[in-house]
């Protein structure tokens, strides 16, 4: 039928084409807007699960298009495209449904969600993308997409915050430039290997490769938060929830810590960066990072703003993963990807929906909400004890596995940090959990709006249930071989053997 | 070709004269004026060094780049001073200062 | 069919047609639309035609009236005349569809025939194979742009036009100057038989000096830039996007011709480091400048002095042996014109829209004018050199040209011109979505000038993806490389 060659690009077609056509509508043609959203989304699906199925019996994805000479814009179902891809795709799914029922009756939503689409775009063309040209490219056009919907308000606040945004980024992506030139000059290739590309390097040029690793690992680690490059972060909360949602846990922080991943495992190779040195460094940085980002979020009364600060701290769990030597550490971080994602997406979809339907900004709001929106709470509970790392939750999991990589590896202070940092979330999350069941509620919500009998819309409570089943199933059935566990140890195996 | 050179070298030194006075100048008749100076200086150059040894008569590709530098002249000096009537019509004078603030 | 295509004289009809067109257009001054518009597109059709034909058959040489060089006059294309010819007839289109609607119909009748004009000025100044058609070129070009920028009519377009000719007529000057020295040195006008003859004496370096700076005038290289800001800035839209885009890239055009026939072979080193380090001052002021203004069209026209800056940079980089520098001079000066006109096309929507171009108050833009903020946008991508655009297509091969020649100053000042472009850009597109605290009137804006800005910005964006195709292109007649070696 349709050759194996061209399905990657079909994929980001899929999501690509239905953004164009939403950008072209007028602001009143509601449902066929909706249409379009929904049949990009699951075209988008379908082709992934197609690949996915297509490359355990044996089907070889690849699209490959010239650019440069000698370099090519490069789109491949390999198991960590397929892995990341996957997730943002079932991801972005629940979040269009989200974003549906959040903003209507806002304005300016073609717009919005014309670049919705296009985040997806390049999310799925830097999960595909075969070479660090390929990602780069895609890597830049997220960050420019997403700008329109962090600003989507246009409040000057919102202006300072995309403002903000773009500092980081751009200077980000300007560094990640030039490290990709110059390591190109070096190796002559980009395209991403098992186990790395770099051996044909001379020794003499030791000092510009350990240079290159600090600009890509910098460039991305802006996206990724890691600290000191987190600053914008916490100030994109000013964006609507469901950019939130998506920015925090599909698209933007993902792509810089999975562009960190490539960069130890596919670029340089995890055994030959360890060996120059460079992933110790890097464990600390993440290390400073997670608690960080732990004692930030407890300072935090915004709700919003104690999850950014959470997410700083929890990327950074990757990141440790990474940079932790050892087969068991890699299961842990890059699982932690989908962990993550899963639970931090609820953790947002359930803060939009007390903003959404109560009014409820702030932490000290939240008082006996539990009662009052139970469902939502409970998705919001089982987020947080996520995140927490209590079993049989899948946050559980990844922090299981990162504990037993840094024994496997002789680092036992990170054991320390783990500690450290699940105290620390509690510290932040336990309070939110016992306000809102066990406190008495307001007089009055600081803005309500009755949804009927529901505890709210439909369109906005389905997703987060949904989210925090998938948290709970992805702990409690990590060893079936399906799982996103299985999977990972799939990937790490071949980045070591 | 003692004496060519003399018209080489005066040429040049108008050139250079003009140059000056292009740049020190702010009044604009003085400064297309100063132009004009410049192109009769670069004519007189070419002119010069069209003496070509053992042919009899002198080398027609250059007189033929002085002529066309001529017509290219005079319609300068035409737009030039168009220009500068423009200039006085807007502003009331003649007057083209360093660079303006915007 | 298709053999009798290709005798057709293509190169002269691409000077005629719109040098008949110009004289067309202002007899007949009320039809000025319709002939621009068709003869603008005939000029396109022979520039396809003509790749064509360049395509299949080699090099075009193409001797008037049968004169052979030295004295007569020879039209030559290869692959870099080619591509300039393409940029010109591409940008032409677009101006020329954006112009229909700006003008008043008394303006327009006097912008028709110097735009025809022009536009055959520069498809001559392309295919001229020797150095004194290329003043005649340039003259012709350089009296037509200062009267269309007085076409604004107001104080400061006649200031900023008056200002404009004297550094025009000075750089001609200088040019001319230097095209005597080297004829009488050398004996002939023709470039092929100047760089047979040239050796490294005196005359040879001093005419250079000469002709150097009188084309670096023309280029508004810093610091000889000082007149192009108040030109490009209070000129109409179309004209400043006919300056900043093709008017810059002419003269450009003559001094990489002169360099690699003539000069180049001879040099030691000391005219790149001058190149290299006027480009950087350049991007770093030119930068600097647009970051600090508070009108839009003065922010582009400063934009423009940084990127000529990154033409230098690249420029130097050839010079000094790299030769995967010539392909980012090639898609820097390209995808800037596509940009640049797609800039100003935009600012003129502006200026119609609220009749204002002050950055902080453009009200809420993005809403009312979707295509034209999409325009920007577009653009201004490839002005910073983001990914995926003819601009990042060419910062690539900058850097990887600086790279390899471990030119770290130039990465430095690469990665810093990008940023501060990022910032001067970005600071705009942010007030495209904000509402401003004064609100103005606003007017419609006719679809084909929203329409001819986004194209072209669509086409700056298009040349990233066939980087491979222009390459090909290029690399015909080989022009980088002399007698079988690369420069």
């Amino acid at each position: 039928m349709i050759s194996d060659n061209l399905i990657p690009l079909f994929m980001i077609m899929s999501s690509f084409l239905p953004a164009l056509m939403i950008f072209g509508l007028a602001e009143e043609r509601k449902n066929l807007r909706r249409s379009l959203n929904l049949i990009g989304v699951v075209s988008t699906l379908a082709f992934v699960v197609y690949m996915f199925s297509g490359v355990y019996q044996g089907h070889h994805y690849e699209t490959r298009f010239p650019l440069l000479p000698n370099i090519d814009l490069v789109l491949l179902a390999g198991p960590i495209a397929l892995f990341f891809g996957a997730l943002s795709s079932v991801l972005w799914f629940l979040t269009t449904v989200y974003a549906i029922g959040y903003l209507e009756g806002s304005p300016h939503r073609s717009r919005f969600f014309g670049f919705f689409s296009l985040c997806i775009t390049a999310t799925l063309g830097v999960a595909f993308s075969g070479n660090l040209i390929t990602f780069l490219i895609f890597y830049e056009m997220l960050t420019l997409v997403a700008y329109p919907l962090i600003v989507h308000r246009g409040t000057e606040e919102s202006r300072l915050a995309g403002q903000s945004y773009l500092m980081y980024t751009i200077f980000g992506g300007a560094l990640l430039l030039l490290g990709t030139v110059w390591l190109y000059t070096l190796t002559g290739t980009l395209e991403f290997t098992p186990r790395g590309f770099i051996e044909n390097v001379d020794e003499e040029h030791y000092f510009a490769l350990v240079s290159i690793f600090i600009l890509l690992i910098t460039g991305f680690g802006v996206k990724a938060a890691l600290v000191p490059l987190h600053g914008w972060l916490p100030l994109a909360m000013v964006a609507p929830a469901p950019v939130s949602a998506l920015l925090h846990a599909v698209a933007v922080v993902k792509a810089g810590a999975f562009g960190i991943i490539l960069v130890v495992y596919e670029v340089f190779g995890v055994e030959k960066a360890a060996d120059m040195g460079l992933t110790q460094p890097l464990a600390v940085l993440a290390a400073i990072t997670i608690i960080y980002g732990s004692v930030m979020a407890l300072y935090q009364d915004d709700l919003k703003r104690r999850l950014a600060y959470s997410t700083v701290s929890q990327v950074s769990y990757i990141i440790l993963g990474v940079a932790i030597v050892g087969p068991i550490a890699t299961i842990g971080g890059v699982v932690h990807l989908v962990h993550q994602g899963v639970m931090k997406i609820t953790l947002f979809f359930t803060a939009g929906n007390f903003a959404e339907t109560l009014g409820i900004h702030k932490v000290s709001e939240m008082n006996g909400v539990g009662r009052r929106m139970p469902l939502t709470m409970t998705a919001f509970t089982i987020g947080a004890l996520g995140m927490i790392g209590v079993p049989p939750i899948a946050g559980f999991i990844s922090k299981w596995y990162l504990g037993l990589g840094a024994l496997q590896a002789d680092q036992e202070w990170v054991i320390l940090i783990l500690i450290g940092s699940s105290l620390l979330n509690a510290g932040y999350f336990l309070p939110i959990l016992y306000r809102a069941w066990f406190l008495p509620s307001p007089e009055k919500w600081p803005h309500e709006h009755n949804f009927g009998s529901r505890e709210t819309s439909l369109m906005l409570l389905i997703p987060p249930l949904i989210t925090a089943l998938l948290a709970l199933i992805f702990g409690l059935l990590a060893s079936s071989p399906y799982s996103p566990l299985e999977w990972v140890k799939l990937i790490a195996s071949r980045e070591f053997y | 070709m003692n004496m060519l050179f003399i018209y080489a070298l005066t040429g040049t030194g108008l050139f250079f004269i003009g140059f000056y006075a292009l740049i020190i100048h702010t009044n604009l008749l003085r400064k297309i004026l100063a132009l004009n100076i410049m192109g009769s200086g670069v004519f007189l150059v070419l002119i010069s060094l069209a003496m070509r040894s053992g042919h009899s008569s002198p080398d027609p590709v250059s007189h033929a780049m002085v002529i066309t530098g001529i017509v290219v002249a005079v319609s300068a000096t035409a737009l030039a001073l168009v220009l500068m009537l423009k200039v006085v019509d807007i502003t009331g004078k003649p007057d083209l200062h360093d660079q303006e603030d915007e | 069919m298709m053999q009798f295509i290709m005798t057709l004289p293509w190169a002269i009809m691409l000077i005629l047609f719109p040098l008949t067109g110009a004289i067309i257009s202002f007899l007949w001054s009320k039809q000025g639309n319709k002939i621009g518009l068709v003869t603008i597109t005939f000029v396109l059709i022979s520039v396809i035609f003509l790749a064509w034909s360049i395509i299949e058959q080699d090099v075009y040489l193409h001797t008037i009236g049968g004169w052979d060089a030295p004295l007569g006059i020879n039209l030559y294309a290869d692959g870099l005349s080619l591509v300039m010819l393409i940029m010109t007839a591409l940008v032409g289109l677009g101006i020329s569809i954006y112009a229909i609607s700006y003008f008043s119909a008394d303006q327009s009748k006097r912008f028709w025939p110097l735009w025809l004009l022009i536009i055959a000025g520069l498809n001559a100044l392309f295919l001229s194979s020797d150095i004194f058609n290329y003043y005649v070129a340039l003259e012709l070009i350089g009296l037509a742009a200062v009267s269309l920028t007085a076409l604004g009519n107001t104080r400061k377009a006649f200031l900023g036009a008056m200002r404009y000719l004297l550094a025009t007529l000075l750089g001609s000057l200088l040019y001319l100057f230097g095209v005597g020295l080297l004829y009488h040195g050398f004996g002939s006008l023709d470039i092929a038989t100047l760089s047979r003859n040239v050796q490294s004496t005196p005359v040879l370096w001093v005419s250079f000096a000469l002709m150097g700076g009188g084309l670096l005038l023309k280029t508004a290289l810093f610091p000889l830039h000082f007149w192009l800001p108040p030109a490009h800035s209070s000129a109409p839209a179309p004209v400043s996007a006919l300056l900043s885009a093709l008017i810059i890239k002419s003269s450009f055009y003559i001094l990489i011709r002169l360099w690699l026939s003539i000069f180049g072979p001879l040099g030691d080193g000391t005219v790149e480091s001058i190149f290299g380090l006027l480009g950087a001052g350049a991007i770093l002021w030119g930068s600097f400048q647009a970051l600090r203004q508070t009108r839009l069209k003065l922010l582009v026209a400063y934009s423009t002095v940084a990127q000529i800056g990154y033409l230098f940079l690249a420029f130097a980089l050839a010079m000094s042996g790299g030769s995967i520098a010539w392909n980012a001079v090639v898609f820097l000066a390209f995808s800037h014109a596509l940009a640049k006109s797609a800039m100003f096309l935009v600012v003129g929507n502006l200026l119609r829209f609220g009749g204002h171009d002050e950055i902080i108050h453009l009200d809420r833009v993005a809403q009312r004018l979707p295509i034209t903020t999409a325009a920007f946008a577009l653009a201004g991508i490839s002005i910073i050199g983001l990914p995926l655009s003819g601009g990042f297509i060419g910062k690539y091969f900058l850097l990887e040209s600086a790279l390899l020649q471990e030119q770290w100053g130039f990465v430095i000042i690469l990665l810093l011109g990008s940023l501060l472009s990022a910032a001067y850009i970005f600071k705009v597109i942010s007030h495209f979505f904000t509402p401003s605290s004064t609100p103005h009137d606003s007017k419609i804006i006719p679809a084909n000038m929203e329409w001819a800005a986004l194209l072209l910005a669509l086409a700056a964006i298009l040349l990233g993806l066939f980087s491979s195709s222009v390459l090909s292109i290029v690399d015909i007649g080989s022009p980088f490389e002399l007698e079988g070696e690369k420069l």
